[in-house]
C-alpha cells in the first residue's frame, strides 16, 4: 500500500526567489524507514512540512500534487519549541483532545504512549525537569499518541548529548509497523534503521533512491562532496604539527595553552556552557579563580578576565556562543566585522576566508544556520584574540561547512592560538587532535 | 475550608467583583472595610501572612511611590491626606485579590477553567498557556545575549545614547528569537491539530460547583458591605458625580 505520492511536486517559500523543492516524483509504502538526505538547502525540511500538511496556499506557491494517505504525527529538533504544556501526561493529552478523543480513553492512551518510547518517569513529571533526550522522546510520544501511520523526524536528535540521541534511536528502533521519514544530518548512526535512503538535488528532482547499502556505495563520494554525511567516511584529520606553546590562561588545574586544542566534554547540565563563560571573562568564576599569563593579557594578567574591559578581552580572549544569533549586533555581515576589527583589511580577508563575502551586504539574522555559524566565527576572530572559545560549533552543521570549521581552527591552532572547545561532537574533538577534558555530571544543587 | 482548591475560574471571578466595586467609589472606607475582609481570607486560601507580604512587596513599594508623590506635589495637604489614603487602601484593596488568585492557582487548571468554565476559546487560552511556558526561556536567552555583547568588545562605558542602542540592538536579538521559536511552537501545535476546526475535548475536567458560586457570591456580599459602609458613614464619593 502508498503511503505517499508526490508528482511533480514544487514550493518556493512566500518571498523567494528560488524553489526550495522542484519535480520531484516519490512513492513510499507502507512501513518504509526512509531516510532524506541532501546537501543544505536541498528542500529536505520543506518535504516533511509538506507532507505534514504544513504548508498552507499562503506559504508560498506550489505546483505538482502531494497525496498522503494516512495520518501523520511530525517531531522537530528543538524540544523546547515542541512541548506545549508544563506536565508530562498533559503534553501527550494535548494531540488526544485537539482531535476529539473522549476525556476517558485519554489517559490509557498517554500511558500507552509513554511506554513506547521508554519514558522512565510518570505523568505528572515537570517537563521542565526533563534532559534533553527525555524531552525528546516525549514529544515523540505526543506524534505517537495519535496513531499516526506515516511518521515524520525533522533532525530528531540534532540537538541532543550523545546519550540522548541513543534514547530517542531506541525509541524508533522500537516501532514497528509505522512508516517513517526522517531528516538528519549525522545518518550514520541511524543506518540500521533504515530500509531506504532518497538524496534529493539541490535545485529539483531526486538524484538516488534506494537500500542505503547501495547509495553509499554509489554515491559516497559525490554526497560527501556535496556536504552530506556519508556513513564510514572518517573526516580528515588535522593533528597539530608543533607541541603545545606556552600556557594563556588557567582555571585550578585546567591549563589552556597557546597552539594546542581543548575539547570540554561532557553530558548536558555537567557546566560544560558555564565553564566556557567563566574561561571566557563573561562570568565570574564559581569555585578556583580565572587567571591569564602574561603572554596572553600582559600587565593586565593582574586581574581575571571577567574584570577586563571588554574591548581589552575580546581583543584576547573571543568566544563563540552556541547559538550565533546571539552575538550579531549590527544590521549588516560586514558591519559585523568591522565592529571588533583591529584592522579595516582584515574585513575583507575575513569575508573571503569565511566564504561570506557574497553576503557581505546581507542581515546576519536572515543568513542559513551554517552562515550563520561561519559569521559567528568570523565576528570573534576580527578582533584577532589569542584564545578562542567556542560552544558546539560544529552543532547541526553539514559536512561541508563542519570541514571547514575544522580547518579553520587547526589552522588558527597552528598558528598559535589557543582552542577551547565545548563539544559532544566526538568525529570533532578527533579530527582536531584535542586534548579531552571530560567533565562529569555535577548533583543538580552545584549547577549555577 | 480550603479556597486555594476552588475552581480558577470563580477565584479570578471573586477578584473582579471586588476590583469593580471598588473603583465606583473614591472614598477611604469602602477599600478600607473590602481590605479587611480580604486579609481576613487570607489563611483560608492556605497562604501565610509572611508569604504573603512577599509576594506583595513590589506592590507596596509602587503605592508607597504614588502616595509620596501626591504629597510632594499637592498645595493643599491636609486635603490630599484623604485622597493619598484612599488611593492606596484602594491599590492593595484592588490588587490583593488577584495576588491571592493567582499564588493558588496552576496555569494549567486556569486554562483548563476558562475553556470549560467561562466558555473562552481554546485557541486563545491555550495558546497564552503555550506562550506563557517560553516566558522563563527569556530570561536567560536575554542573560546570554548581553554576554555575547561583552564577548564582541561592545561595552557602552557611561554614554547613556550607547546604553540605549546597544539595549535596542539587544532587544531587537531577542525579538527575533522569540518570534523564531514562536513560530515553531505554533507549527508544531498546528501538527498536533490544534484549532484545526474539530470538536475540542479536555482530559482534565475542572467543574464549577456549588462551593465555587458561594465563593463569588462571597465576594458580591463583601463588595456590597463595603459600598454600604461607605454610603452609610456619608464619605460615598463616585468616580463619575
Amino acid at each position: 500500500m502508498t503511503v505517499v505520492r508526490l508528482r511533480g511536486f514544487g514550493h518556493r517559500h512566500a518571498g523567494r526567489r528560488r524553489w526550495a523543492l522542484r519535480g520531484v516524483d516519490l512513492d513510499i509504502a507502507h512501513g518504509e524507514r526512509v531516510a532524506l538526505l541532501g546537501s543544505s538547502g536541498a528542500g529536505k525540511s520543506t518535504l516533511l512540512a509538506a507532507l505534514a500538511g504544513l504548508l498552507p496556499p499562503e506559504s508560498g506557491e506550489r505546483e505538482g500534487t502531494v497525496e498522503v494517505r494516512d495520518r501523520t504525527g511530525i517531531v522537530f529538533q528543538d524540544p523546547q519549541s515542541q512541548l506545549v504544556m508544563a506536565r508530562t501526561g498533559d503534553d501527550v493529552a494535548f494531540g488526544l483532545e485537539n482531535t476529539g478523543t473522549a476525556a476517558e480513553r485519554i489517559w490509557p492512551l498517554v500511558d500507552d504512549a509513554l511506554r513506547r518510547v521508554g519514558f522512565p518517569y510518570g505523568r505528572d513529571r515537570p517537563v521542565a525537569a526533563l534532559s534533553g533526550g527525555e524531552q525528546q522522546r516525549l514529544a515523540l510520544a505526543g506524534a505517537l499518541v495519535s496513531r499516526p501511520g506515516l511518521l515524520l523526524l525533522d533532525e530528531p536528535t540534532a540537538n541532543l548529548d550523545p546519550d540522548g540521541a541513543r534514547l530517542v534511536r531506541g525509541a524508533l528502533a522500537g516501532l514497528d509497523g509505522t512508516t517513517m521519514v526522517i531528516v538528519e544530518h549525522r545518518v550514520a548512526e541511524l543506518v540500521p534503521l533504515l530500509d531506504r535512503v532518497i538524496v534529493l538535488e539541490p535545485g529539483g528532482g531526486i538524484r538516488a533512491d534506494g537500500p542505503p547499502g547501495r547509495i553509499f556505495t554509489e554515491y559516497g563520494d559525490e554526497l560527501a562532496a556535496d556536504g552530506v554525511w556519508v556513513p564510514g567516511r572518517p573526516p580528515e584529520l588535522r593533528m597539530p604539527r608543533t607541541a603545545p606553546g606556552e600556557a594563556l590562561l588557567r582555571k585550578g588545574d585546567i591549563e589552556i595553552r597557546a597552539a594546542e586544542a581543548l575539547a570540554v566534554t561532557g553530558p548536558n547540565g555537567a557546566g560544560k556552557t558555564t565553564l566556557a563563560l567563566q574561561l571566557g571573562g563573561l562570568r565570574k568564576p564559581v569555585g578556583s579563580p580565572v587567571t591569564a599569563t602574561a603572554a596572553l593579557a600582559g600587565t593586565d594578567s593582574a586581574k581575571p578576565p571577567h574584570k577586563w574591559r571588554a574591548r581589552a578581552l575580546a581583543g584576547r580572549i573571543g568566544s563563540v556562543f552556541q547559538n550565533p544569533a546571539h552575538q550579531f549586533v549590527t544590521a549588516r555581515v560586514r558591519d559585523e566585522l568591522a565592529l571588533g576589527a583591529a584592522d579595516p583589511a582584515r574585513v575583507d580577508e575575513l569575508l573571503v576566508r569565511l566564504r561570506l563575502d557574497a553576503l557581505a551586504e546581507a542581515n546576519p539574522h536572515t543568513l542559513s544556520g551554517g552562515e550563520q555559524r561561519r559569521l559567528s566565527v568570523a565576528t570573534a576572530l576580527a578582533a584577532a584574540p589569542r584564545l578562542l572559545i567556542l560552544d558546539e560549533p560544529t552543532f547541526g552543521q553539514d559536512r561541508r561547512t563542519w570541514t571547514e570549521l575544522v580547518a579553520l581552527l587547526a589552522g588558527l591552532r597552528d598558528d598559535g592560538h589557543g582552542i577551547v572547545a565545548v563539544t559532544h561532537d566526538p568525529d570533532f574533538t578527533t579530527a582536531i587532535g584535542a586534548r579531552e577534558l571530560p567533565l562529569a555530571t555535577r548533583p543538580l544543587e552545584a549547577v549555577q | 475550608m480550603n479556597l486555594a482548591a476552588r475552581n480558577p475560574a470563580a477565584k479570578l471571578a471573586a477578584a473582579a467583583v471586588l476590583t469593580f466595586a471598588l473603583v465606583v467609589s473614591l472614598d477611604p472606607v469602602a477599600p478600607a472595610v473590602a481590605l479587611a475582609a480580604e486579609l481576613a481570607v487570607v489563611p483560608l486560601f492556605g497562604i501565610r501572612y509572611g508569604a504573603l507580604a512577599r509576594r506583595a512587596w513590589p506592590l507596596a513599594v509602587s503605592v508607597l511611590g504614588a502616595v509620596l508623590t501626591l504629597f510632594l506635589f499637592a498645595q493643599d495637604r491636609e486635603h490630599i491626606a484623604m485622597s493619598a489614603l484612599a488611593l492606596a487602601l484602594r491599590l492593595f484593596a484592588v490588587a490583593l485579590p488577584g495576588i491571592i488568585a493567582f499564588a493558588t492557582t496552576d496555569p494549567t487548571d486556569l486554562a483548563d477553567a476558562l475553556i470549560q468554565n467561562a466558555r473562552l476559546p481554546a485557541r486563545f487560552a491555550i495558546g497564552t498557556l503555550a506562550a506563557w511556558r517560553l516566558v522563563p526561556l527569556l530570561g536567560e536567552e536575554w542573560r546570554l545575549i548581553t554576554l555575547a555583547r561583552r564577548a564582541r568588545g561592545v561595552d557602552p562605558g557611561r554614554n547613556p545614547v550607547a546604553r540605549l542602542r546597544l539595549f535596542a540592538s539587544a532587544a531587537f536579538t531577542l525579538l527575533v528569537g522569540a518570534i523564531r521559536r514562536g513560530t515553531r511552537l505554533a507549527a508544531a501545535m498546528d501538527a498536533r491539530g490544534f484549532d484545526s476546526g474539530a470538536v475540542r475535548t479536555s482530559a482534565r475536567r475542572q467543574y464549577f460547583r456549588r462551593a465555587d458560586a458561594a465563593l463569588v457570591a462571597g465576594a458580591a456580599l463583601v463588595a456590597a458591605v463595603a459600598l454600604a459602609a461607605s454610603v452609610a458613614s456619608g464619605a460615598f464619593h463616585p468616580l463619575f458625580a
